[in-house]
C-alpha cells in the first residue's frame, strides 16, 4: 500500500491541506494535487531549473524536494507572483517588454528564480543578473532577452 | 522519473534516525536531497525507506569556537555562505560554495550531504581535506570522531557505517589574516569542477610559514599536496615557489574518463595549483 501523510502548507498565500504519497515531489503536487500548472517540470533531476519555485521565500528546485517536507511551509510559484487584482509583477511586465521568452517552459523557472535573486541583490550587474540563472536553462531565447528583463525589471523595482 | 515507492521516516533527533537505520534494511538518510533525489527520482536509487533529516533537531548552525568552525552536517551550503563568522574565520569557504551548484541548490544541499556523498569533483569534500577537518558520526554505540584524511574509503564511499549519521564537522581555522586562494575549472559555471584547487598559506615577513595545497577532481579523492607544502614552508612567497608546487600537482596520478584525459587533469592541476597560491599570497595579510 502507498505511503501517505496529511499535509497542511501555505501556497500562493491560500492555505491547503492534502493527503500524499510520501515520494510525490513538491512540483508534481503542485501541477497534479493543486493544479497549478504554472510550474514545469523539465528534467526531474534538478538541472533545468524550469520547477523552481519559493518555499519560505527561497528558490529551491521543487523536483528535488517531497511534498511531505513542504508541511507546514509557505510555498510561492509563478502563479503567486502577479498582485491579487491581476497587474503582473515588475519582472514578469519587464520580460514581456524585453522579449524575455518564446515558448516560455523555462519562464516560471527565470520569474521565480530571479524574483528571489532580486530581495537580496537589488542592483545587480549583468554578470551577476547571468550567474543567478546560470543553473536555469532556455532553450530558446539566447539568454539576452531574459538578462536585459532581469535588469530592466531590478530597476523599476528601486524606483519603486 | 518518478522514484520508486518507499517508506518515509521523519526523525526528530539524531538518536531516532541511527535507531531507524538499525531497524530497517536498505534505508537511505536524506539530507538536503540535491543528489539522493535526483537519484531517486531516475531510480538510480532505489530504497526501501527514506529518513529525513531536515526534522532533526541540532544538525543545523555554526559554532564558532575561537580556534574551529563546529558546523552541523544539516547546515544548509547557502547558510554557510551567509555566516559572518565563517567569513572572518574561513573566507574560503564562502568563495569555494560559489562554484557548488546553484543558488537554488545551495538553499536546500547541505555540507553534510555533499561530505557524505563524496562525489571527487565536489568543492566541499576538496575544502575539508586542506583543513584537516573532523567529522564526528554517530553510530548505535555512540559518537566517534574521524580525521578527513580517513573520511573517503574508496570512490564516493565515505567511512560511514550503515547506521550510523554524520552529525558535525569541525574546521580547525586559521591564524587571522592568513592568505586563501580557490580556483577551479569546469566547463560550465556549477558543474561538478574538473579540478579544483584550496590553498590556504600563512605567511610571515614575506616567507611561507605553513601551507595546506588540496586538490579534488583529479583523483577518486580530494588529494592533499603534502610534498609541496612542506616544499614551501620557509620560501618567499612568490611565483618560483608557486610554480615548483604546481609540478608537484602535475604527478598526481590523476583520473581520466570520456570527456577528460589524465594528461589534461594533471596540466589544469598544475596551473590550478599557482592560481591558488597566487591569489592566497596576494591576500595573507601584512606580507608578501
Ligand atoms: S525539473 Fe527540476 S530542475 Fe529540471
Ligand atoms: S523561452 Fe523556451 S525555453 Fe526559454
Amino acid at each position: 500500500m502507498a505511503d501517505t501523510r496529511d499535509i497542511e502548507l501555505t501556497v500562493n498565500g491560500e492555505s491547503r491541506s492534502a493527503t500524499v504519497e510520501t515520494r510525490t515531489s513538491l512540483g508534481d503536487f503542485l501541477r497534479q494535487a493543486l493544479g497549478l500548472t504554472g510550474t514545469h517540470l523539465g528534467c526531474e533531476h534538478g538541472v533545468c531549473g524550469a520547477c523552481t519555485v519559493l518555499v519560505d521565500g527561497e528558490a529551491v528546485r521543487s523536483c528535488l524536494m517531497l511534498a511531505v517536507q513542504a508541511k507546514g511551509r509557505e510555498v510561492t510559484t509563478v502563479e503567486g507572483l502577479s498582485n491579487p487584482d491581476g497587474t503582473l509583477h515588475p519582472l514578469q511586465d519587464a520580460f514581456w517588454r524585453n522579449h524575455g521568452l518564446q515558448c516560455g517552459f523555462c519562464t516560471p523557472g527565470m520569474l521565480t528564480s530571479l524574483a528571489a535573486f532580486l530581495e537580496e541583490n537589488p542592483d545587480p550587474s549583468e554578470r551577476e543578473v547571468r550567474e543567478a540563472i546560470s543553473g536555469n536553462i532556455c532553450r530558446c531565447t539566447g539568454y539576452q532577452g531574459i538578462v536585459d528583463a532581469a535588469l530592466d525589471a531590478a530597476k523599476t523595482m528601486r524606483e519603486g | 522519473m518518478k522514484p520508486a515507492p518507499f517508506t518515509y521516516h521523519d526523525p526528530t533527533s539524531a538518536a531516532e534516525a541511527v535507531a531507524l537505520l538499525g531497524a530497517h534494511e536498505d534505508a537511505k538518510l536524506l539530507a538536503g536531497g540535491q543528489s539522493l533525489m535526483p537519484m531517486l527520482n531516475m531510480r538510480f536509487v532505489v530504497a526501501d525507506h527514506v529518513i529525513d533529516l531536515n526534522g532533526v533537531e541540532g544538525l543545523a548552525g555554526i559554532n564558532n569556537t575561537g580556534d574551529a568552525l563546529e558546523i552541523g552536517a544539516m547546515t544548509r551550503q547557502r547558510d554557510l555562505m551567509r555566516d559572518p563568522a565563517v567569513a572572518a574565520k574561513a573566507p574560503i569557504m564562502p568563495e569555494a560554495l560559489e562554484w557548488v551548484g546553484h543558488f537554488q541548490t545551495r538553499n536546500r544541499g547541505t555540507i553534510g550531504g555533499s561530505l557524505c556523498h563524496l562525489d571527487p569533483a565536489a568543492e566541499l569534500p576538496c575544502l575539508m581535506a586542506a583543513y584537516d577537518a573532523v567529522l564526528t558520526v554517530e553510530g548505535p554505540d555512540g559518537a566517534r570522531e574521524v580525521p578527513f584524511t580517513e573520511w573517503p574509503l574508496a570512490y564516493m564511499i565515505p567511512n560511514l557505517g550503515p547506521d550510523e549519521l554524520l552529525t558535525k564537522v569541525t574546521v580547525p581555522t586559521w591564524a587571522g589574516g592568513h592568505g586563501y586562494g580557490f580556483s577551479e575549472f569546469a566547463r560550465r559555471h556549477g558543474d561538478f569542477a574538473i579540478v579544483a584547487v584550496a590553498a590556504l598559506l600563512e605567511i610571515d615577513g614575506g616567507n611561507i610559514s605553513r601551507a595546506a595545497i588540496s586538490v579534488g577532481g583529479a583523483d577518486v579523492k580530494p588529494i592533499r599536496l603534502e610534498e609541496a607544502e612542506s616544499a614551501l614552508a620557509g620560501q618567499a612567497a612568490g611565483p618560483d615557489a608557486f610554480k615548483a608546487a604546481g609540478e608537484v600537482a602535475r604527478q598526481i596520478d590523476a583520473m581520466s574518463d570520456t570527456y577528460v584525459t589524465s594528461a589534461y587533469r594533471q596540466r589544469l592541476a598544475a596551473t590550478l595549483v599557482e592560481r591558488a597560491l597566487d591569489k592566497a599570497a596576494q591576500r595573507a595579510g601584512g606580507s608578501a
